[in-house]
This record gives C-alpha cells, structure tokens and sequence, in this order.
C-alpha cells in the first residue's frame, strides 16, 4: 500500500504542484488500492460498480502532460476522483445501482462531470448506491451491498454507501455524492467521512438521475473539509441546463475553511435543534455529539437550544413528496429506448414489455416508492397527501428561517444511530427511513449541510457523525464550522479519524 | 356503421348542443419547447433529438423564452389575462412515444385565461369564451407497420420518430359554447377559422391545418331543448381541416341524437373523424376517472412575466384579423362576395402587398383569386407558394397596362415565371409575346379578314359595330393573340367609316 493513498486531495494537489508525483502514479496507486481492497459482490468493500483503469490512467497521463506544459487547469488537476453511480458519464456506463439500466452507456455527461473532466480530475470509476438513491445502506444496490471499512459487516450508510466508503477505504481522495434525505451526509457519518449538501440550486442537477428533482442535490464526498470546499467550488455554480440553479457567484469556501481551521469561532451563535434528539438515539452518539457542541463554546461559539416544531413532521411529508416525484420520473424506464428490455412470451405489445421489464428491472424499495407515491398523486388523495406534505414543507422552511433569525448554525447529531449491521433493517422500511431523520429538514427547505467525525461512540466504536445546517447559500458557514471541529478534534486525537480505521490490507 | 343518425333539423327541434373546442397549435419557434434541439419538420427521422427531448436517465428542461411570447401573444389576441406566475406541470400517462412517460403541460396555472374571441357565423357575431391557453411540448410520432390500416391494432411492430417530441405546443380551450342551436356546426368551423387567421396574423405558426400544426378536438354533447343541462360528451380528435370541423359537429350532433331519442346514453369516449364519409368511429373510452396524477414540474422554476414585458408585447399584436378585413375591403371596394373568396383563399396579405407595389385593388384581386389560386390547387400548394410574388404580379399588370401585353399573353408570363424562365422581361422576350404594336401587320391582317367576309364589312360601314368582333376574332388568331385588341377594332372602324 502506498503511502500516497493516505494524503489529502490538498496534500495530492501541492506534491503535484511540488513535481513530487504524477497524475500517472496517483491514479496508478489508487487503482491498486481498489483491486487490493474492494473485491466484489460477495466479500471486500465493493464501493465500485464499475472501475475504468484505461480512462483514468488516460486522463492522468494528459494531466501530466498539460502539467509539463505549463497549462494545468485547475489546483486539483491530475487527482483522482470517484463518480457516483447515478451521475451520467459519457462512454462510462451508469446504472444508478438498478438492474433496469444495467449496461447502459450515457451519450452525455452531467454538468458535474463535465466540470471535474473539463479541470483534469481522472475518473477512476463509478460508486455503488442504493437502487436509484432509494435507501440508507446501499444494501437496496440491485449489483450487492457495499461494506463499511471501520467493520464489513455493517452497512456504509446509503443511498451513497459507495462514495462514502471508497474515501473511507482510500480507494478515492475524492469523490461524488448525491444527497436527496441524507445521502451524502448520513453515509459520511457512519464512514468517519466529511459530506456536504450543499444549497439546493448550488450544483447543477442536469445529468443527475432524478430521485426527487424537488430534493436531490450533488456534493463533495471527502475525508477532510477543506477538500471538500475545493472540490464544491470546483462543480459548483450556475448552469444554464439547469433551471433550478441559483445565478450567483460560487461561495469562497477554501477560504471559509481555511479561516475555521484557525479554530476561531468566536461570535458564532450556534443552535441545538431540541428536536433532533431523545428515544432511539445512540447514547454513543448523544454523547460525541455533547463533546463536540462543547468543544464550539471552547472554541468560542455562543451555543443556544433552538426548537424546530415542524421537524417532527419532517419525515411525513418526505416520504410523500419523495415517491410522488420519484413514481412520475421512474415511469421513463419503459424499455422502449434504453436499458433493459423484458419481452413475455407471447405477447410483445408495448404495454406487456413495459410491465415485464419495470417488474423485473426495479427492486422491491423502489417499487414499493413508485406504488406510494402514485397513491399519493391520484385523485382524490392529491390534497391529503401531497397537499398537505407541501404544506409541511413550507412549515419547516418557516422553521429554519425563524432559528436562522436567532443562530448563524444549526447543529445536530447526522445519524440517530452508528453503522447498524448489514441486514439488520432490510425488512423494516420505517427503521430504515428513519436513519435520515436528521438529515431530512435540510433537503426539505433547500438549505446546505454538512457531516464532520465527531469521533467513535463508546459502545461499538464506530464513526458517528456531528452536522451542521445553514441558511441558503451561507454554504460558506459548514466549512467555516466544520474547519474549526475537525482541527480541534484532530488534534485532540493525534490524526485523522480514519488513522483508527482497520488496516484492509492484510487484514481481513 | 351502425349509428342511428337523426336528420339535422329534427336533432335542433329536441336538442340544445354545446360545443366545447380544443385547438392545439404548433409554434413555429426556432428550437423545442425544452431544449435546444431545431423544432422545424421534416428531419430524417430521430435525428432532431437530444438527451432532453429523448428523456434520456439525468436529462432536464430549460424553458424556451420565444415560446412563452409567441403563448403570452396568442392570449392577449385572444383577449386573455396573462399570469402573473405560472408553472409547468407533469401529465402523467405511458406511451411509448412519449419519452418520459409524462407530458410536461400546464394545470391549473394556465399562461392565459378568461378570454374570448368575436367570430363572424353568416354575418352575425358571436362570442366565444375561451377558458385558457396553455404551454405544452408535443410527443412523438408513432407509425404502425402492417396490419390494415396503420392502426396499432394488428400490426406487426411499430416505429417511433421522436423528432416530433418536445415541439412547444399552444392548447386553447373554449368554456362550453352554448345558445348556438342549428348554427353549431358553422359556429365551430367558424371559430377554428378565427384563430387559424389569428394564428397566421401573429406569425407564430405555420398555421397548417393539413400538416397538423393546427390540430382542433371537437367535444360536442347535447340536452333536452330547453333543460339548460349539460349532456355527456365526445371528443372527435384531430379534425384536421375547416369542412371536417363543420361536418364532425353535424355527424355527432346526428349521433347523439340518435342514441339519446332511443332512450340510450352517450359513452364519454374520443371518437376519430372519417374525411371519407364525414362520420366518426369510437376511439378509446375517457372517463372523468382518467387521472393523470397531474403535479408541479419540479424542474422548472416558475414562469413569472413581468407587465412591462406583457405590455410590450400586447404593442405588438397585429390588427385584429376581422376588423383589418373590414378595413380593407371599404379601401378596396370589394364585394361581399369578391371579400369572401378572398379571405378563404388566404389572398389578402397578397394582394394587399401587390396593391403596395402600384396594382389596382380589383387587378390585383383578380390575378390572385381567379388565375393564380387555380394554379395553387392544381399544385396542391398554398397561394402563396405558388411561385409568383406580389411585386411579379405588379410588374406584369403594369405590363397590361402599357398595352405591352395583354391579359391572355400575361397569363403566358405567369406560366414562363413559374416555369423559372427569370423576370417577366426575360418570358416575353424569350417566349416572343408582346403585343404587336406596329399597326402595318394589323392593317394587313384587317384586309385579309374583311377580303374574307365580305359581307361583315358591309354591316359595319351600316353601323353595325358589334360585327367588328367577328374581324377582330379573326386577326386575333391570324397574330397568335399578340394584337392588341382595342386597337384592331380602332383600325376597322377607321378603314371602313
């Protein structure tokens, strides 16, 4: 195992910078990071569904030659990165973890790739997810669940299990994540990762395989903030593909990260969401989430207990809103045009293609999704259900914008609970839903959030998770807050999180 | 067909028609409602596609700007309100040739509402309220192989050109038209008629009923004379011209008629319409239970015009298609009738251009609608493609006028212009038919004649002018039409006074 693999995409940048590495040789020791480590369907971390060592290795080899040149495009020019599965790569085939698209190779590329190609970031490969982003384990993956590194026998959060662990596993400095309830954030918790979800509208979504178009957002999957500030800075900004993308300037969130590092916060209101808290939550995880809003009054952050009443409600209304978006944008998958195609003996019309291959492309979550959110569109039930979610969207944006009156943060726990077991909740949805029961209110009002370690709880010794919410488009704030956690917890553990992590080489 | 139809005037004697009418047009915006693909016709098939209007996993839809005019312009015509905020919305429902399996259209937050457009039914005006127009994007197109008639029904498989998908689509909605009795069907052809002519006024169309950029579903029901109800309705799809709009109401008047007075009910159903033999067959049952889960686009932010904006363009609305044909049938001093004929053969813009470049009003109307318009029917063209300009027409009546040519020669020129001979200069002299206007050949031609007829001279030195004809006739036809025939007969009374 290389030492190189250990480093920062900071670090990566600066000893490309420095000539003490090539783009080749980065992208080289991950590959082999990836064949050592991440195995397949049945055993290693399996975070990848696809890896593209020609294209990488490719990619790299152009990055050092522009480098020899003089013209590198960008400070993370020649460091690799993973790809989320549901994030279209043209001539790289994306299969958002369901088996309806297996095989399918975008003609296009998301404005997000585009983006990382058009700097010079080589793709290594595609990251395993939850079918269509539908889950909080990865385990819903129609090609097999992705392992945690700190245990594989436990789940690595989801929907973007496969981004989150690939950082965690050092098989990627960097990588891409989408969160829709929690996706990025809730895997970064239980993986000892940093994620962001930036503000809806801060990334463009063109080419993002829509869960819920209302929700979904892309952002940076890393292992420390200031990576992940460059990384957003780098895809994010106004696309005009993208109508939902806000038309402002992107936020200086290297310098916001830069300047929280100092681990001066002082002046900073911060609030306690009282409601993100009580049965069911992980004394483990209560009590690293203690430390660390303890730690911000140490670092100077005035820390008040804010109530957001409409939270309880949070869950409700996502899951109605969530399938009713996801059951309109899934009808596309009809096998007339692409991926899978399902012809029953006999009768080849259509309508019968159509069933055959939805039953047998789509997997139970995302069927039991589809039939929920088509109930809660139809006529008759439009007001009680979507309606009246709606509404409790408003309510909750009502809520933030009354504690962002009072606090500049919101702070809470990401996840209620460590890395459960693989297998654990698969037959319980509500248990499972319940996982992003934090993570929901940010998607729900379009604000941004991020998930720093907050260290390991003491019962399992697991990751666990500390989030921090602010108002839209204050994205600057996460890596500010964030910056300031990190390098007081850093320090008071002697390293990084993951330097506790097992040794997957030779290891199991 | 087994339908019971009841004879017109006994169907008005029992029962109150309401019409409802459903017009889709087809904008004629450089690009599609959604993405930037050409939204012109005729591409081999599937090649106007991209990842957007193909519905590709990832793909989203940005709002084309020159379609919410040309719908903001389309309403305030129609004597709309504008919205001030309105959003997109999903229609959902599969078919395989719409590539996401939902119509992105607008709900219950039209673009425009509440307006009404005035139309002109046998010299009477009647109101029709419109309900709204909205945005949406067209589908794609399928074609059905083998089996009968191209059908889905029996065929063995089917093609789909998505060349067609996402074309920005205007769907304006009548409120119910009630109170037009017998005049149902001409209340109807006359209304598509109105908006076709508005359409072409403001040029945001192609406005071609035969190609299916303007499409009209005609919903009719009918109720007891008098009850003031409303009865169960059909909607005929896709009546594609003017005549089929008038008959489809007739048929299904008749039909209705006929099932009601058997003491049956009418099946809420869509019904295609029979060019063939003007009758309608049932189509696919609609029942008010068709739920097409409809919700906000989550995709598009709201489209939310400002009123300068909609003021501006309310400043460029043209003339009002009825009073612009009052205006200029008092200027031109045409007939009813002249006005008719020329308002149905779409001449007007035309002649009214020819006028411009220095024609008499009735010569300008009289190449257009009697010579020129033949010619576009036997080319199967609109008139104004039949390969004339307004400026060649000028050109050649001015020639007429000069006495260079004559009508019949000129109808000569027409055919070396279409034929792409060059200008009217170049037919005549290529095509050798001006006038022959040495009088030394006609004076030779008028003594060969009248050495002829020797008896038609006599007559004429007697008095009898109207004789001449029979010499000039002769001449005419001695000089293959090139003589100027006023001036023939000038010669023979001057030889013989």
């Amino acid at each position: 195992m290389s030492e190189l693999i250990t480093k920062t995409a900071a670090e990566l940048a600066e000893a490309l910078a420095a000539g003490e590495t090539t783009s080749v040789e980065l992208t080289q020791v991950h590959l082999d990071r990836i064949a050592a480590v991440d195995g397949d369907a049945e055993a290693g971390i399996h975070a990848f569904l696809h890896v593209d060592p020609e294209g990488a290795l490719a990619q790299a080899a152009e990055s050092d030659a522009r480098r020899a040149a003089g013209e590198t495009r960008h400070l993370l020019d020649g460091v690799p990165i993973a790809v989320k599965d549901v994030l279209a790569t043209q001539g790289l085939p994306t299969t958002c973890g369901s088996k309806i698209l297996e095989g399918w190779v975008p003609p296009y590329d998301a404005t997000v790739v585009r983006r990382i190609k058009a700097a010079g970031l080589p793709i290594l490969g595609k990251t395993n997810m939850d079918e269509f982003a539908m889950g909080s384990s990865t385990e819903h993956s129609a090609y097999g669940p992705t392992r945690n590194p700190w245990d594989q026998t436990r789940i690595p959060g989801g929907s973007g299990g496969g981004s989150a662990a690939a950082v965690a596993a050092f098989e990627a400095p960097l990588a891409l994540g989408t969160d829709t309830g929690g996706s990025i954030r809730q895997p970064g918790a239980v993986t000892g990762t940093v994620g962001v979800k930036p503000t809806y509208g801060g990334v463009s979504r063109y080419g993002l395989v829509a869960l819920a178009n209302s929700l979904d957002q892309v952002g940076p999957v890393t292992r420390t903030v200031l990576d992940s500030a460059l990384l957003h800075e780098l895809i994010g900004g106004h696309d005009p593909l993208d109508s939902t993308s806000v038309d402002a300037p992107v936020g200086s969130f290297v310098e916001a990260a830069r300047q929280g590092a100092t681990g001066d916060l002082a002046g900073l209101r911060v609030g306690v969401i009282k409601e993100l808290a009580g049965d069911g939550w992980q004394a483990g995880v209560m009590q690293r989430f203690a430390e660390t809003v303890d730690l911000l009054k140490e670092l100077g952050a005035e820390v008040t207990e804010i109530s957001c009443p409409s939270f309880v409600h949070a869950m409700a209304a996502y899951y109605l809103i969530l399938p009713a978006e996801c059951s309109s944008n899934l009808a596309k998958f009809d096998a007339m045009r692409y991926g899978l195609r399902v012809v029953p003996e006999g009768d080849p019309s259509a309508e019968a293609v159509m069933k055959a291959t939805r039953d047998a492309g789509f997997g139970d979550e995302v069927k039991r999704r589809i039939m929920i959110g088509t109930y809660a569109l139809s006529s008759g039930y439009y007001d009680a259900y979507y309606g009246q979610a709606q509404k409790v969207r408003t309510l909750i944006s009502r809520d933030f914008a009354a504690a962002f009156e009072n606090v500049d943060v919101l702070v809470s726990p990401t996840s209620p609970t460590t890395a459960f077991a693989l297998g654990d909740k698969l037959d319980d949805p509500l248990a499972m839903y319940l996982q992003d029961l934090a993570t929901i209110p940010a998607n729900l009002a379009g604000v941004p959030g991020i998930s720093v370690p907050a260290g390991l709880a003491d019962e399992d010794g697991l990751p666990v998770g500390f989030q921090v919410l602010a108002p839209a488009l204050a994205d600057e704030r996460l890596y500010r807050v964030g910056a300031a956690v990190e390098a007081a917890l850093t320090t008071r553990w002697g390293g990084p999180i993951l330097a506790k992590a097992p040794n997957l080489e030779g290891g199991r | 067909m087994s339908d019971t139809l009841v004879p017109f005037d006994e169907v008005v004697a029992a029962y109150d028609p309401a019409l409802g009418l459903e017009i889709h047009v087809e904008l004629n915006t450089n690009t599609k409602m959604f993405c930037g693909c050409p939204a012109t016709f005729g591409g081999e098939p599937n090649t106007q596609v991209c990842p957007t209007c193909l519905g590709l996993p990832g793909a989203m839809p940005v709002v084309n700007g020159k379609a919410v005019e040309s719908a903001i312009r389309i309403g305030l015509a129609l004597n709309c309100e504008i919205a001030e905020w309105c959003r997109f919305a999903r229609k959902n429902y599969f078919y395989p040739d719409m590539p996401k399996n939902f119509q992105t259209s607008q709900y219950d937050e039209p673009i425009a509402f509440e307006g009404y457009l005035d139309v002109d039914v046998e010299g009477e005006t009647f109101r029709v309220e419109i309900e709204r127009a909205h945005m949406e994007e067209d589908t794609g197109k399928s074609s059905h192989v083998g089996g009968t008639d191209g059908r889905i029904h029996g065929a063995d498989y089917s093609l789909v050109d998505y060349n067609r998908a996402g074309i920005p689509l205007i769907e304006i909605v009548t409120k119910p038209i009630l109170g037009a009795g017998e005049k149902a069907p001409l209340v109807a052809k006359a209304y598509v008629s109105a908006i076709r002519d508005l359409i072409v006024a403001l040029g945001v169309s192609d406005a071609r009923m035969d190609q299916g950029s303007i499409r009209a579903d005609v919903n009719l029901s009918l109720a007891p004379k008098g009850s003031g109800v409303l009865g169960t309705r059909s909607e005929t799809k896709n009546v594609n011209s003017l005549r089929s709009v008038e008959r489809a109401v007739r048929y299904e008047m008749s039909r209705h008629a006929g099932i009601l007075s058997a003491g049956g009910s009418v099946l809420q159903e869509t019904r295609h319409f029979h060019e063939n033999d003007g009758s309608t067959s049932s189509g696919r049952e609609k029942s008010d239970a068709e739920d097409y889960r409809y919700f906000p686009e989550p995709d598009l932010v709201p489209v939310a015009p400002s009123r300068e904006w909609v003021e501006e363009l309310r400043a460029t609305l043209p003339e009002n298609p009825a009073t612009r044909r009052a205006r200029l049938q008092e200027e031109y001093g045409f007939s009813d009738l002249e006005m008719r004929d020329v308002w149905a053969s779409g001449a007007l813009p035309l002649i009214e251009a020819t006028v411009a470049a220095g024609t008499s009003p009735q010569s300008a109307r009289k190449w257009w609608v009697a010579d020129l318009l033949r010619r576009a029917n036997d080319a199967g063209v609109e008139l104004a493609e039949v390969g004339v300009t307004p400026a060649q027409v000028a050109e050649v009546q001015a020639l007429v006028d000069a006495k260079t040519i004559n009508d019949k020669l000129a109808r000569q020129v027409f055919d070396g212009l279409i034929a792409g001979e060059g200008s009217a200069a170049d037919v005549i002299e290529k095509r050798g038919l001006a006038l022959v206007s040495d009088d030394g050949p006609l004076i030779a031609a008028i003594d060969d004649a009248l050495a002829a007829q020797p008896d038609i001279a006599e007559k004429i030195r007697g008095g009898n002018h109207a004789a001449a004809g029979a010499v000039i006739g002769a001449v005419m036809k001695a000089t293959r039409g090139q003589a100027d025939a006023a001036r023939v007969r000038e010669l023979i009374l001057e030889k013989l006074a």
